[in-house]
């Protein structure tokens, strides 16, 4: 048991594992979000009900966990595998067709979307799940979700910025998530084509989720419903918030 | 070394010999056993078989190859399968069924109580691959499929796909593997034996090549087996890979070992045809596909010149003008005569101003009349592999437009000579597979090469090599510094030395090419005593062009693609001077020796039983006489010479 | 009908594993579309040879596509662009007139080079010799129909078996990793119930000295199985994932 993850599989299972659970996690995270598309007051009733409460950090925890592992991993097995290539370098190098670009580009994308990682963390978590831990103060409250949406989204670089990870996103996605059931040994012949086409499915979902939220506050057409800026629908918000939080 | 040729054939009724053989030999005890070195050359399917067997007995193995890895031998790229007396189709196989199946193939010119053996065994080879996790054709009970094949009225091929070769040598492989694992075999890979070692008359050592370094080794053995396959590169076109030689055989001929039955060679009748000049080999089809392909040629020559100048195409042809000669030769086989039969009679009709391709070397393999029968769909599904291959190679498409298909060297039934118990006229020399002369006699079925080759490594030399260690375990290791040693690496360094000093104007290839031609044109499917004698002196002259003029760059200590050919031509010169001699002497034809003198008045092969009922046994006189002639008598007990007849 | 063209060849000649290679470039005139590629370097030898220069080495030798002995990375592709090719069954009638050609030879840590275009691919025959087999002795096996075997097993096992060893999947890797030669061997025997029993063994064994020869971590990119001669497939893997894990979990 103790050799198993110094094993080339057993690492790869680290980065199957933690990406079944990121695979997951963002599944659950675009059906939070898509919330906003409908009601500012639902979505920060979410969000307050995400707040500090020992569960939701307990996940962020795991989550962060997740994150680090299959980062960390990533690296480790690109240095090794850099090495295994040798020391000389093809100069001819050709794509053969069948094999997808971003299979061969993980380690690239995944760097864009650590990158927007930050972006995310620096504009939204910090905001709303940080400044509750450390009882910052900012220009909305944490649990005015909706509000930083809009915020922050109406800024046209800001949104280009959630396009573009958004898209590596995707790419990411549609090789990771069947490369992590392969990995895991979950797939065969029959299996193969079914799950690469569940891949590009999947990632398409939640992409499109995200992309909406994105562009439907970069165009200020969300919140469909009620509108988060209005002074009323604010305080009913809170409101909301006050009422769900397990305060 | 005595004139007279002793085979010890065990006494007794046919069936029973091998049993009493067995039972009587000397053994060798497990704790002596690990005290014995053998060396075995060659990883095919006979040396790769025998080192594991070996090992697994526990004898202390040392095995050589010239490829970067065993598996690499040629026998992966045997296509077809390999037959046993199984009996699972139910049609009535038997043991002897297959013995006799496999003597009359041979044109009565093997030997009874071998081919028995092999015929024995032939059943316990199916077991042990099975047991390998050899991935045979299935059926959808679960059981072992079988096909039929050329020369047998029933079905007793097992095959897996179209690489049954391929997957026996890796079966053979995987035990060398765990062998080697296990620390009883030691492999040297990319190493070519150059001389055999001999001390106090019996086989010690071998001298090699490091084909990487170019530094000249010696080891040493109790005992050395030979498994390193046929010579068909004499003819420098054949369907052997680049690499196969003779070279091994021909070191031990020159220590001693009587090489027999050299002009027994192959021919195949299906194989791509030659293209240019700068061809390096031939592509073999697999024969199969003369179950459902039909030969012809044009009936008028004019077409036949239309086709060659390329201003008619086979599809031009009505059906007419088409000349399906085998079928119109021999009504009752029709396209499914044996290989010798059907290339002697391609080489008639290409002789004779009918043959096709811009060479007038081919003759056409057509499916048209099998795809109107049974679709293209069943077609594709039986020969789906063979047609893409064929496409690959000739941008022809064979569903549209017939096959082209020509003769060429294939497999060599004659080799060293060994008596019942594998051994060479050198003792503790022994010599296994299509290297050795044995089972095939002057023609060789298809499926039984592999037969062969596995029978002798798993089932048989490792019996009968311990009826000789058995006295030899008091003899220590013989340090390789002794002067037997340093005399044979000083031949071999000699003869390396003298080749690179050469720096003559032709290239390797050019002379072998040369001798490829000579071999073909007149020691090829037809051959004339004219002819022989004629090839015989330019083969002398061969000889010295490639002593004085062959040009080798680079240097001998280190890898040296050129001189690695270089050594194995001037052997190959050798052989085809041995081949050719043996031709000569023997005025009859019988299987793969065709002497137009000799035939019938239907052009059939006419054998002379009173006359050549015996193996001829070339031993070594020197460099530049002519070999002297031993004959081993074949007195068949058990089975009545037939004329083979697949007229009626 | 038998067209030629004019090529120009980049070949890496390096003279040892430890020297430093460069790219030679050659021309070549009239060379017949019907030549094999290995023919064409024949004849570039052929030509190097009359001006007593030393050839250009390569592994080749069966020449029908079968033993896996040719290894030569053709304008970024294993065996050249076509699937389910050998380098030997590739033909010139593939190139057009003009064309320059860049020849390479295997890349991977795994496989270093020995002399131009030959590399050194003991590691799969190490791997092999992990465990690549079924312990068997030679006359103990029972009789071969004594063990019934579906159909679809056999014929799958016997698709994993087509493996030829000649390393493209590695070369193709952009990873170098062995994982679908060493899936290939572990899969056919992880179907036959003659190899179920040493399968946990076999897959941990041959997997182990994989990692130690020093060969990537797969990525699931599928290059090899695009680049394969044989076109074994991928799910040879995923079996030999899902075998070694199940394995390291017995423990």
């Amino acid at each position: 048991m103790s050799s198993i993850f110094q094993s080339s599989i057993g690492k790869k299972l680290i980065m199957s594992v933690s990406g079944i659970f990121l695979v997951l996690f963002l599944l659950f995270h675009m059906c939070m979000n898509l919330v906003a598309v409908f009601s500012a007051s639902a979505y920060n009733a979410v969000c307050a009900f995400l707040g500090t409460n020992w569960y939701a950090l307990a996940g962020t925890a795991v989550l962060a966990f997740g994150f680090l592992f299959h980062i960390v991993y990533a690296f480790i097995l690109t240095v090794q595998n850099r090495k295994a290539r040798g020391n000389d370098r093809y100069a001819v190098v050709d794509k053969p067709a069948n094999v997808e670009w971003a299979s061969q580009n993980m380690l690239v994308l995944g760097a864009i979307i650590l990158i927007g990682l930050g972006l995310h963390l620096a504009n939204f978590w910090y905001h709303m799940m940080f400044a509750e831990l450390v009882e910052a103060e900012g220009q909305y409250g944490p649990t005015e979700g909706a509000q930083w949406l809009s915020y922050y989204l109406s800024k046209w670089p800001v949104a280009i910025a959630y396009i573009v990870w958004i898209v590596a996103l995707w790419f990411h996605l549609s090789h990771g998530f069947w490369s992590m059931l392969q990995t895991i040994g979950w797939n065969n012949l029959v299996w193969l084509d079914r799950w690469k086409t569940a891949a590009k499915w999947y990632a398409t979902i939640v992409c499109l989720g995200f992309a909406i939220v994105v562009l439907g506050f970069a165009f200020e057409v969300f919140p469909l419903l009620d509108n988060c800026c209005s002074e009323a629908a604010a305080e009913c918000a809170t409101k909301c918030a006050d009422a769900c939080s397990c305060k | 070394m005595a004139n007279t040729i002793d085979s010890k054939i065990p006494q007794g009724p046919l069936a029973e010999k091998w049993t009493n053989y067995k039972a009587h030999q000397r053994l060798v005890n497990p704790a002596n056993k690990r005290k014995l070195d053998i060396i075995v050359v060659g990883t095919g399917l006979a040396g790769a078989s025998a080192a594991a067997t070996l090992g697994e007995m526990g004898f202390n193995v040392l095995n050589f190859c010239i490829q970067d890895s065993p598996r690499r031998a040629h026998s992966i790229a045997a296509q077809g399968g390999i037959n046993a007396a199984k009996n699972y189709q139910n049609d009535g196989d038997s043991v002897y069924r297959l013995f006799y199946d496999t003597i009359k193939g041979g044109d009565y010119r093997a030997r009874e109580a071998n081919v028995y053996r092999l015929a024995e065994v032939s059943n316990n080879i199916i077991d042990q691959c099975v047991a390998q996790g050899v991935p045979f054709a299935r059926e959808y009970g679960g059981l072992l499929a079988n096909r039929s094949f050329g020369g047998a009225q029933v079905s007793r091929t097992f095959y897996a796909k179209g690489q049954t070769g391929q997957q026996l040598l890796l079966g053979a492989y995987s035990s060398l593997s765990k062998e080697i694992k296990n620390g009883t075999v030691k492999l040297f890979t990319r190493r070519e034996m150059l001389d055999l070692v001999i001390i106090d008359g019996r086989a010690r050592g071998i001298i090699v090549r490091n084909l990487i370094t170019g530094a000249i080794e010696r080891y040493f053995a109790h005992a050395v087996v030979i498994g390193t396959g046929g010579y068909g590169n004499t003819y420098f076109l054949s369907t052997n890979a680049m690499g196969s030689n003779g070279s091994a055989a021909m070191q031990i001929y020159r220590k001693g070992a009587y090489f027999a039955n050299p002009c027994y060679c192959q021919i195949h009748p299906t194989c791509i045809p030659v293209h240019g000049d700068i061809q390096s080999k031939l592509t073999l089809m697999s024969e199969s596909l003369r179950n459902d392909g039909r030969i012809w040629v044009p009936k008028k020559k004019e077409d036949a010149e239309a086709i060659r100048a390329g201003k008619k195409t086979a599809n031009d042809i009505p059906d007419e003008d088409r000349d399906f000669y085998l079928e119109r030769r021999y009504p009752a086989f029709g396209n499914l005569v044996p290989r010798d039969v059907a290339s002697r009679a391609a080489k008639e009709r290409c002789d004779a101003g009918f043959g096709v391709n811009e060479t007038g070397l081919a003759v056409f393999l057509d499916f048209k009349y099998a795809i109107q029968r049974l679709g293209e769909d069943r077609v594709r599904e039986r020969y789906g592999n063979l047609f893409e291959m064929y496409e690959k190679i000739m941008a022809q498409n064979p569903y549209k437009t017939p096959m082209m298909i020509f003769p060429a060297i294939h497999y060599t039934m004659g080799g060293i000579w060994v008596d019942y118990e594998l051994q060479t006229s050198i003792p503790g020399l022994f010599c296994i597979g299509e290297a050795n002369f044995s089972d095939h006699g002057a023609n060789r079925l298809g499926a039984s090469a592999l037969m062969q080759g596995l029978a002798d490594g798993y089932f048989v030399l490792p019996y009968t090599i311990q009826n000789y260690l058995a006295d030899q375990i008091q003899v220590p290791r013989i340090p390789t510094d002794a002067p037997e040693f340093d005399a044979a690496e000083k031949a071999v360094k000699d003869k390396i030395a003298k080749i690179m000093s050469i720096q003559g104007k032709r290239s390797v290839d050019s002379i072998h090419k040369e001798l490829g031609h000579i071999m073909w044109e007149y020691v090829g499917m037809g051959r004339t005593k004219e002819g022989l004698t004629n090839a015989l002196a330019k083969l002398k002259e061969i000889k010295k062009e490639f002593w004085s003029n062959v040009y080798v760059p680079g240097k001998a200590d280190d890898l040296n693609t050129e001189l690695e050919k270089a050594l194995r031509l001037s052997d190959f010169i050798d052989t085809g001077y041995l081949i050719a001699i043996d031709a000569l002497n023997r005025e009859e034809s019988c299987g793969g020796h065709f002497r137009e003198e000799y035939q019938t008045q239907d052009g059939e092969a006419l054998r002379r039983d009173d006359l050549y009922s015996y193996v001829s046994c070339w031993r070594y006189q020197g460099e530049d006489q002519d070999p002297e002639l031993l004959k081993e008598p074949l007195d068949y007990e058990f089975t009545e010479r037939k004329t083979r007849n697949y007229k009626e | 009908m038998d067209k030629t063209i004019n090529i120009t060849l980049k070949v890496w000649r390096q003279k040892g594993p430890k020297e430093k290679g460069h790219f030679e470039t050659y021309n070549l005139q009239n060379i017949s579309t019907n030549m094999s590629f290995l023919e064409m370097l024949d004849t570039l030898n052929e030509q190097l040879v009359a001006k007593h220069e030393e050839p250009v080495v390569f592994d080749h030798d069966c020449r029908e596509g079968i033993c896996g002995m040719c290894s030569l990375y053709i304008n970024g592709h294993p065996h050249g662009r076509d699937s389910h090719t050998t380098t030997c069954q590739l033909h010139m009638r593939r190139f057009k007139d003009g064309e320059t050609i860049t020849i390479e030879p295997w890349r991977s840590a795994g496989f270093p080079v020995v002399r131009d275009l030959m590399v050194d691919r003991s590691a799969y025959d190490k791997i092999m010799q992990a465990g690549g087999y079924t312990s068997i002795r030679c006359g103990a096996a029972q009789d071969a129909n004594a063990l019934p075997i579906p159909k679809p097993d056999a014929d799958e096992a016997m698709d994993a078996a087509s493996c030829i060893g000649c390393g493209a999947c590695a070369a193709a890797c952009k990873n170098g990793s062995a994982m679908l030669f060493v899936s290939a061997k572990v899969s056919q025997l992880a179907l036959l119930p003659q190899g179920r029993v040493e399968a946990a063994r076999r897959a941990k064994a041959m997997v182990a000295k994989m990692d130690e020869l020093g060969f990537g971590n797969c990525t699931n990119t599928g290059a090899c199985e695009a680049e394969c001669p044989k076109g074994v497939s991928i799910a040879n893997i995923a079996r030999l994932n899902r075998e070694y894990l199940k394995a390291k979990l017995k423990d």
